[in-house]
């Protein structure tokens, strides 16, 4: 049996999803957060049935694609569990009078009823159900309440008898119903309601986005390097790095093997960050100097986006984004990119035309590095002085405004205005914050760490059998002549292929000058985007766009690492 | 009479006529704003920024260039 989850976006059928499967997926205050199907099974007595959390969509009017597909999923469903938010009924109920006209087992979910409660909006369920001929179940998904009687209920799910395809007017239907079954208390604001005013006023919006921002800057960088310097790092020195050396000494201090597993050693000695042996540097990148950052970046990201403030950044940028070709909307796949450029392209779906996707994620996969590349950026480059990291940013930052004007020009075609909807705030659910990180983090853990033991291994066969000298001496115009880099970067630039965060590991064993830093650090972040960010870009646009995303790529990185090695 | 633009933020009123195509206005349809709803504006950006208006149970921002379009009776 297959059941889908059907319902307008932000309206929680996410956290349906995980609490009926047990399968966790991505969930946030803010709509659009869910852009690709996520499947799971649910136990039903004997029985197990497929379930499947559709994104979500306002209507069934076939005027976009994610509701033409939503339309072809219904077709091939069993059942529908329509998730309502409570506090937004009446709304919601125009997708749901259309899904009961489709003559499918329906049961309703209506979701939020606590923040519904909150808002003194009372809702008569039972005259819901009379008049729907449907189940109603009211739930607070992200505690779980209500989701047993949901599961309980699910087999009540039935064919409406009383709405039909009769041509009337929808939203008269709804007036209707919400006359009957909603009432409303007059109550006071509330003070997150305050903020939610403040925060899209012409004045104090820009004010408290600065203070959002540099707040969130600061805590992620403290708590980063403080899981750095007083976590992670002693851990290594201390206890790992007895063990690498008894290892090193028994396999004899150098050797084929030895310089595989372990590494180089310098001046006697293991050096965690410049070594590169499987054993040493591969684990030190990954665990020690980027999963910190890992953290502290999903864990703020987190907060902001339980609490709901990503669609009010998109207001307040609205602005400046048009004049890039895009809509304020487009910043979320920019925000999102500073964890990850992965889950960033993807997330360009929630823009309307090919032309803005196409505009963002070239923007995003250039000036946008991820948390992983921005954490070994930091480790390469803070120590010349703030100023050098100041300059890898703000050069990022211009490259990003530049090629948005310039793309903006070039590509015909106009971009559509802002049309989104604001939720309200939300105090993020701890447990439900937590194991959104969780998530992410096994996502790191499992899908990055691999890749950077697979580079390390790559890097030390390459130079074993003399492969890296021949490419170097074949980007030597480029790299050495226009760059001013040492020749050994090549290799680098290779890997970055691969993983980001790596290459630029790879920059620090060449006793970089502070410029050659900076320009290392810029070019690896601009020239391409890692392989796989770049395969979403082709699933999403196509080969034909993402190739000239691609020469984009290339051709700003040599002419931004050439400008950088003259002015500096 | 005025329109979703040229509102002062805090000021209600009700939908009496919103200009432009078919597909905006079923899209603004869909999301709560038709002939007849009522509609607070809950704020703006400067220099012909976005709208941020409210409906009866949620917040939607939209294009001034759509707001323009948007004819509001305002309520004292």
């Amino acid at each position: 049996m297959k059941i889908l989850l059907l319902g307008n976006p932000n309206v929680g059928k996410s956290v349906v999803f995980s609490r009926l499967t047990g399968v966790h997926v991505v969930a946030s205050n803010y709509p659009g957060t869910t852009v690709e199907y996520a499947k799971g099974k649910l136990k039903l007595g004997r029985d197990t049935a497929e379930l499947i959390d559709v994104p979500g969509t306002y209507s069934l009017e076939a005027s976009c694609e994610a509701e033409e597909v939503a339309i072809k999923m219904i077709g091939e469903g069993d059942l529908i569990i329509n998730v309502i938010d409570a506090a937004n009924l009446e709304r919601n109920l125009l997708l749901t009078l259309q899904l009961l006209k489709m003559a499918k087992p329906t049961i309703i979910v209506l979701n939020m009823w606590d923040d519904a409660k909150h808002r003194g909006i009372n809702i008569d369920i039972k005259a819901l159900e009379e008049m729907l001929g449907v189940p109603v179940v009211p739930t607070v998904a992200v505690t779980g309440e209500g989701i047993k009687e949901l599961v309980d209920r699910l087999k009540e799910a039935a064919t409406s008898t009383t709405i039909k395809e009769d041509g009337v007017d929808p939203w008269s239907k709804i007036g209707e119903v919400i006359g009957r079954v909603q009432e409303v208390t007059h109550r006071h604001h509330t003070l997150l309601e305050r903020i939610e005013d403040g925060s899209i006023s012409p004045f104090f919006g820009p004010l408290i986005f600065l203070a959002v921002i540099s707040a969130s800057f600061l805590i992620v960088r403290f708590i980063g390097e403080g899981l750095i310097n007083y976590v992670f790092d002693p851990v290594f020195e201390g206890f790992y790095m007895p063990l690498m050396m008894k290892i090193s000494n028994l396999l004899g201090s150098s050797g084929f093997f030895h310089d595989l597993l372990i590494g180089e050693l310098i001046e006697g000695s293991i050096d965690f960050g410049e070594s590169f042996g499987l054993l040493t540097t591969a684990p030190y990148v990954s665990i020690t100097m980027v999963m910190p950052y890992i953290f502290s970046f999903y864990l703020m990201l987190g907060v902001l986006e339980d609490f709901g403030y990503l669609p009010r950044i998109a207001v307040l940028m609205d602005n400046i984004m048009h004049r890039l070709g895009l809509h304020g909307a487009a910043i979320i796949p920019m925000v999102l990119g500073l964890g990850c450029n992965v889950p960033a392209a993807l997330s360009t779906r929630i823009l309307e035309s090919k032309r803005e996707k196409f505009i963002a994620s070239t923007m995003m996969a250039i000036s946008v590095p991820c948390m992983a590349q921005i954490a070994m950026i930091i480790g390469l480059v803070a120590r010349f002085g703030l100023i050098y990291l100041m300059i890898v940013f703000l050069t990022l930052f211009l490259v990003w405004l530049a090629l948005g004007v310039i793309l903006n020009a070039t590509i015909k075609g106009e971009s559509p205005e802002i049309f989104l909807e604001i939720p309200h705030y939300r105090l993020p659910n701890l447990s439900a914050l937590s194991k959104k990180l969780w998530m992410r983090l096994k996502g790191y853990i499992l899908e990055a760490m691999p890749l950077v033991l697979f580079g390390v291994l790559i890097v030390n066969l390459l130079y074993l059998i003399g492969f890296i000298d021949i490419i170097s001496r074949m980007t030597r115009p480029v790299v050495t002549t226009l760059w001013g880099l040492p020749k050994e970067a090549t290799s680098s630039l290779m890997i970055g292929f691969l993983r980001k965060d790596l290459a630029i590991g790879m920059l620090r064993p060449l006793g970089l000058t502070a410029k050659q830093a900076v320009v290392g650090s810029t070019i690896l972040a601009i020239y391409f985007p890692c392989m796989a960010t770049f395969m979403v870009m082709i699933k999403e646009l196509g080969m034909e766009y993402s190739f000239r995303g691609a020469l984009i790529m290339i051709s700003v990185a040599v002419i931004v690492g050439g400008i950088l090695n003259l002015i500096l | 009479m005025k329109t979703l633009a040229e509102m002062k933020i805090g000021e209600k009123g009700r939908v009496i006529e919103i200009g432009g195509g078919d597909a905006a206005l079923r899209r603004l349809e869909t999301l709560g704003i038709r002939q007849g709803s009522r509609i607070t504006k809950a704020g703006s950006m400067l220099m012909k920024g976005p709208v941020v208006v409210k409906t009866d149970g949620c917040q939607i921002a939209l294009g001034h260039g759509m707001a323009k379009k948007i004819t509001i009776e305002v309520e004292e």
